[in-house]
């Protein structure tokens, strides 16, 4: 579904990402995990055209999108969420999540989708009209991946979404991205928590300094001697 | 209260407003001191409908632009230039030969050609300036404004703007119904703006750029498309501001301008329109009337009260904004909006009211119990 190939970013003098190849099957999980400055946010945000690529090509569906805009790359069905939540403070929850669906024009999907996510969390329902900066860390993390998911995305790429939350919480939200995946949208997740995310991932990709070190299914990852001690903390 | 309530209500209150100015207009003389009420509605909602669109810029999509007396400028100048009789023009043009433009067009196309003479120059500006950032795009904006002044003074450009000359006669208003409800208009078609996804993509584009982006926001699009309409809405504030004055110059439209507009915007909460509507005729009420006496020197007997003379007005001016930046950052109403629950709300907290004693017994009682607990 979506195939990058030796991707390089630059960042001033700072080599960021050095030749990263992925491969992203459709319906599946896909984790990319990696300690801090290894170049996870830089591969999701140059994917969506965030961030100006120095090299390589992004394929989409068989289509060159690399040097596509945002608004091209939203359209074709790709959303971010991206790191740290970001929703908007001061707009309320119905209000963000109608922002998620601001190319679209069918209103009556829209409403289909604003039930899906109302079902999805029904926490959200309960503080429709809340201003989103009174909710909790875990309720705007809720608010963020909903807005996402109301471009009704084919590919949803999460940066870090147990950021900073409870572990109880961090449960919610990775049994709620395996419900995302199981309606069809398929996943690409960067994870610090990188236990929970390969229990979940179909497939999974380690990157180091800007190089993709190891690559394997989620589960083989979790056995992996070298994963174990750098990043599971055994 | 319902919705249909609110709404009846609303239009009670404006109707019945309306029909008191009319009122008041046909039985207040012109040489009392009272007038002044008049002076202050109409230069109120000028201020308004500016202060609002500038909250339109820098209140709600967040970008910082000082340029808003360059747009009234040359909105003001649009809709003087054409409505000045041409029998008059001799006079009006005498240094230039009676001008260029020998032709006139109806008022109210002439107001609309103000906004959008001004609008079409605030896209060219824009095209370049909306890519800066923060304190840049504002550099930017307030040195488009004094250059536009300047030019407009230019002697070249004599026979249409009359050079540094005043501009005069030209078509005014009769009652002070007109601005107020042309005012209203405007401010009400910007506040349809802001509720609609348009309004919301401003908003968001404010609070997190790249989050918006994500969204698939187009960041350059949405803050042109608010700078165009804003400036729309300044051009015709300040067709409305020459037809108040009854004479224009271009010298007046100083950056100190564009700060009372933003001082307005700041008193009345950034990204509140009721915020900034309340802070125009607070702000012009001060000034025109209420604080006047503090510029003529006031004797008690033979005691002359100190510090009060010519100019005391602005120190004092001074000293209320600086208690507004430190005390009272968010101003009047910070993002909020002014509502008819909100104000019950208020009649009832206030500390005054008997009313609401026995409720804060009640409530004071079961926190004292809860302690106790």
């Amino acid at each position: 579904m979506l195939k990058i190939e030796n991707l390089n970013v630059h960042y001033g003098g700072i080599h960021a990402l050095r030749g990263v190849n992925m491969h992203i099957e459709k319906g599946k999980i896909i984790s990319l995990i990696g300690a801090n400055g290894a170049g996870k946010s830089t591969t999701l945000k140059s994917i969506m055209g965030l961030v100006n690529k120095s090299g390589g090509s992004v394929i989409y569906k068989g289509e060159d999108i690399t040097k596509s805009n945002t608004i091209d790359i939203v359209k074709k069905g790709i959303a971010l969420t991206p790191e740290g939540r970001k929703v908007f403070p001061d707009q309320t929850v119905k209000e963000n999540l109608l922002l998620g669906a601001y190319l679209r024009k069918d209103k009556k999907g829209i409403k289909e989708d604003l039930e899906w996510i109302y079902t999805l969390f029904p926490r959200l329902l309960e503080r429709e009209w809340q201003i989103a900066a009174t909710l909790s860390g875990g309720e705007q993390q809720m608010l963020a991946v909903g807005r996402s998911l109301m471009s009704r995305p084919e590919l949803l790429m999460m940066d870090e979404p147990s950021l900073g939350l409870a572990p109880i919480i961090v449960k919610d939200i990775f049994s709620i991205i395996k419900e995302i995946n199981r309606a069809g949208v398929s996943v690409l997740l960067i994870e610090q928590n990188a236990k929970a995310a390969l229990e979940i991932s179909d497939y999974a990709y380690v990157l180091e300094t800007g190089v993709v070190t190891l690559e394997g299914a989620g589960k083989d990852l979790i056995s992996n001697d070298a994963v174990r001690k750098a990043y599971l903390g055994a | 209260m319902t919705k249909q309530k609110k709404w009846l209500l609303s239009c009670i209150v404006i109707a019945v407003f309306l029909a008191l100015v009319y009122f008041l207009e046909g039985i207040i003389p012109s040489y009392s001191n009272w007038s002044m009420l008049f002076t202050v509605l109409e230069k109120g909602s000028i201020y308004a409908l500016v202060a609002v669109s500038m909250n339109l810029v820098n209140g709600f999509t967040g970008l910082f632009s000082l340029g808003q007396a360059g747009f009234m400028l040359i909105g003001a100048y649009a809709y003087a230039v054409f409505t000045i009789p041409v029998a008059q023009r001799a006079a009006v043009y005498q240094y230039f030969d009676g001008g260029l433009i020998q032709f006139t067009i109806p008022v109210f196309f002439a107001i609309l050609l103000a906004g959008i003479v001004a609008a079409i120059f605030a896209f060219l500006i824009g095209l370049p300036v909306l890519r800066l950032k923060s304190d840049y795009l504002a550099i930017a904006t307030l040195g488009f404004a004094e250059i536009i002044r300047a030019i407009f003074q230019w002697n070249a450009l004599g026979p249409i703007t009359n050079g540094s000359n005043l501009l005069r006669k030209f078509a005014t208003y009769q009652s002070a119904l007109f601005p107020i409800i042309a005012c209203g208009i405007c401010i009400a078609i910007i506040c349809l703006l802001i509720n609609s996804s348009y309004g919301r993509a401003f908003k968001a584009i404010r609070e997190d750029e790249i989050a918006a982006e994500a969204m698939g926001i187009n960041l350059f699009k949405h803050k042109q498309l608010s700078f165009v309409i804003s400036s729309f809405f300044a051009g015709i504030g300040g067709a409305l501001l020459a037809m108040f004055q009854t004479t224009i110059q271009a010298s007046a439209f100083k950056a100190a301008m564009t700060y009372e507009f933003l001082l307005i915007v700041v008193i009345g909460g950034m990204g509140s329109i009721t915020g900034s509507i309340i802070a125009s005729f607070l702000f012009i009420a001060c000034r025109e009337w209420w604080l006047r006496f503090l510029d003529s020197e006031l004797y008690i007997g033979d005691f002359q009260v100190p510090l009060l003379r010519a100019g005391f007005r602005n120190v004092v001016f001074s000293v209320v904004i600086m208690i507004i930046v430190l005390f009272y950052r968010k101003g009047i109403m910070g993002t909020r909006e002014f509502s008819w629950n909100g104000l019950l709300r208020w009649f009832k907290n206030l500390p005054g009211n008997i009313r609401s004693i026995p409720g804060r017994l009640k409530r004071k009682n079961k926190k004292e119990a809860q302690i106790n607990e």
